[in-house]
């Protein structure tokens, strides 16, 4: 293992970080907004990831102009395809914990989700 | 082609668009389509199952017409056909027997809603179970991840939001983790479909190229399928969610939710990375360590809480670290022993969360075990229905439950390394189990003027006064007791589907 690679594919290595920096967020803020924040950084790094494995240096979009049809002239759309199912899914959870964390703050006027949980013990249906 | 073969794309179809369908419709007539879209759905599988235990070998649908290695595919198997079938099944009488609560819990403009979910999460289940592509299951179980989220809260009250919450956090990490690791397997072996990548990942294997990338691949897949599916460190937020949601969705929830994602786990470990190249990866060490851990940590706190719903929530954790313990076993008597667990803990968890559903509403809504003293004789189907399925979770002879921990101590044996800690395991999970079931069985059956408790405003149920509730929990018996008594068709199903999936 040498770590020259690292530094050459430093975008990958830049979108795993990124995924750690997400997910550790999601995991660990108390406040929920910044979960989701979190939650939105980690989605991002993985379509990051996906786009840099789809692009190949000095090709185009693989849109036909020109008439031009071999496999060569074109980067791998596929990646793409993946990354807007991948948005799609990442705005709709993103919409389910908004819509919980609107609930939650008309209920209990907090974002901290221990704090919540200490009022709902106290409520203690 | 048969026409048969249509069939699963059209249940996937019919449910999901009995979904938005049923978002316009008034409460009664959604419920109705339901409950039609459910059993149409498990005769179709069932006509699935028949066609493909047949003709003996599985086979590959394509969706729209482009073959391998481009187009989208769904793969029928006998055990693919057999889950889904269940799947069905289970979904049917958890629906049917808590109509009642639901219609009681549920706001009444939001009735027709709570069908969405349950239609959508239905077609999920079932497209989790068919689809031989991994980026369609990643969407799949998304969309599960949201329906059965909106079935946690759909009983409003705080505690639900708090698990609601909690559960989209935890089921988020576990699906950024799998698609992660999704898109690691495709940038190393250029696919998508679960047959193309088997070769892959068998090529990259032999020649040893890109070693660490598929570790790693695999490690995110399965860790994330296992947070997902509540393994034990992560289950903060089930207790919550099993116990004070609707009993429908309690019962939905424990029994197909968590199941549906094993299920993918296991097409993972069969049809994506190969089994002979998933014994040599050590995440299933990691697998067998958590769930052992589960097994008696969870009971743990089953024995600390004084609350029957949640006390059976934790029996769900010791029950998902048993189903782990035989992955991590990594023989395919494992396997086996753990596939037969997803079914027999399926069908007694719901009919547990039924019959504890009965138990309170003899004891005024209390849940509490002094208040639940007695009831047992208030409610004389759902006493009895709890004692048959405490019977299975311990693993009593005749029910499901020992068939089950029969096979795990077999397949122990099986794997010299792993034997001694899977049967001690084994062996103190039953009698903790044992603990608080009997704990319980024995309170409901102890009369209420001996506990000092006043029975005067309790209800007393007849089993004709909710006909539906009642036939449901005869039906969860009758399954129970057949699991138990005729065990060997259903290990035979299993390990012939098993057989297919390579």
């Amino acid at each position: 293992m040498n770590f020259i690679n690292l530094f050459h594919n430093y975008e990958e290595a830049i979108s795993m970080i990124l995924f750690v920096i997400g997910f550790s967020n999601l995991l660990l803020q108390k406040n929920l907004i910044k979960k989701i924040i979190g939650l939105n950084i980690m989605d991002s790094s993985v379509y990051l990831f996906l786009a840099l494995k789809g692009y190949i240096e000095g090709l185009k979009a693989p849109i036909v102009v020109d008439g031009v049809r071999s496999v060569e002239a074109y980067i791998n759309p596929i990646p793409a395809g993946l990354v807007l199912t991948g948005i799609v899914v990442s705005v709709s959870v993103t919409a389910v914990m908004l819509s919980l964390t609107i609930r939650l703050y008309a209920r209990y006027h907090s974002l901290n989700l221990d704090e919540i949980s200490a009022m709902i013990n106290k409520e203690g249906k | 082609m048969a026409f048969v073969q249509n069939f699963p794309f059209m249940s996937i179809i019919i449910s999901l668009v009995s979904g938005p369908i049923s978002s316009v419709l008034p409460g009664k007539i959604a419920k109705r389509v339901n409950i039609c879209v459910i059993t149409l759905l498990g005769i179709l599988q069932s006509f699935v199952l028949a066609f493909v235990l047949k003709t003996g070998e599985p086979y590959v649908y394509r969706m729209g017409h482009f073959s391998a290695p481009w187009g989208n595919e769904i793969r029928v198997g006998v055990l693919e056909a057999a889950m889904a079938l269940f799947f069905c099944i289970i979904m049917f009488l958890s629906m049917i027997a808590g109509e009642k609560e639901r219609i009681r819990d549920v706001e009444d403009h939001r009735q027709n809603l709570y069908y969405v979910m349950v239609n959508l999460l239905l077609c999920s289940l079932i497209a989790l179970v068919y689809t031989n592509d991994l980026f369609t299951a990643y969407v799949f179980v998304e969309i599960n991840t949201i329906s059965a989220c909106g079935l946690i809260m759909s009983r409003q009250v705080g505690r639900t939001f708090e698990a609601a919450t909690r559960y989209m956090v935890m089921s988020l990490l576990g699906s950024g983790m799998l698609l992660l690791g999704i898109c690691y397997l495709y940038s190393i072996t250029g696919h998508l479909l679960m047959s193309n990548i088997q070769e892959a990942v068998t090529a990259l294997a032999t020649s040893g190229s890109y070693h660490y990338p598929l570790l790693v691949a695999i490690c995110l897949m399965s860790i994330g399928l296992a947070i997902k599916s509540a393994l034990y460190p992560f289950h903060t937020w089930l207790p919550d969610a099993y116990g004070y949601s609707t009993v429908s969705s309690a019962a939905i929830l424990s029994s197909l939710v968590s199941k549906g994602y094993i299920f993918l786990l296991v097409k993972i470990f069969y049809r994506v990375i190969g089994f002979d190249v998933m014994k040599d990866v050590r995440v299933l060490n990691v697998l067998f360590v958590f769930g052992v851990a589960g097994m008696i940590m969870g009971s743990i706190d089953a024995i600390m809480s004084d609350d029957v719903r949640r006390m059976i929530a934790f029996s769900s954790v010791a029950q998902i670290g048993y189903i782990y313990m035989g992955f991590g076993l990594g023989t395919t008597a494992g396997m086996v022993a753990s596939i037969y667990h997803v079914v027999c803990h399926a069908s007694t968890k719901s009919l547990l969360f039924v019959a504890a559903s009965g138990l309170t509403d003899v004891s005024d809504g209390k849940r509490d075990f002094k208040s639940l003293s007695g009831s047992g004789y208030r409610n004389k189907l759902a006493g009895v229905t709890f004692a048959v399925g405490s019977l299975s979770m311990i693993g009593f002879p005749m029910f499901a439950g020992f068939i089950s921990k029969l096979l795990f101590a077999e397949a122990a044996v099986q794997s010299p390394n792993k034997m001694l800690i899977t049967l001690i395991a084994l062996a103190v999970s039953t009698i903790l189990n044992a603990v608080y079931f009997f704990r319980t069985v024995i309170r409901i059956y102890t009369p209420a003027v001996k506990a000092g408790v006043k029975e005067s405003g309790f209800a007393k149920v007849k089993i004709s006064d909710n006909p539906k509730k009642s036939i449901a929990m005869v039906i969860f018996i009758i399954i129970n007791l057949l699991l138990g008594l005729s065990s060997e068709i259903v290990i035979d199903l299993i390990e012939k589907g098993l057989a297919m999936f390579a």
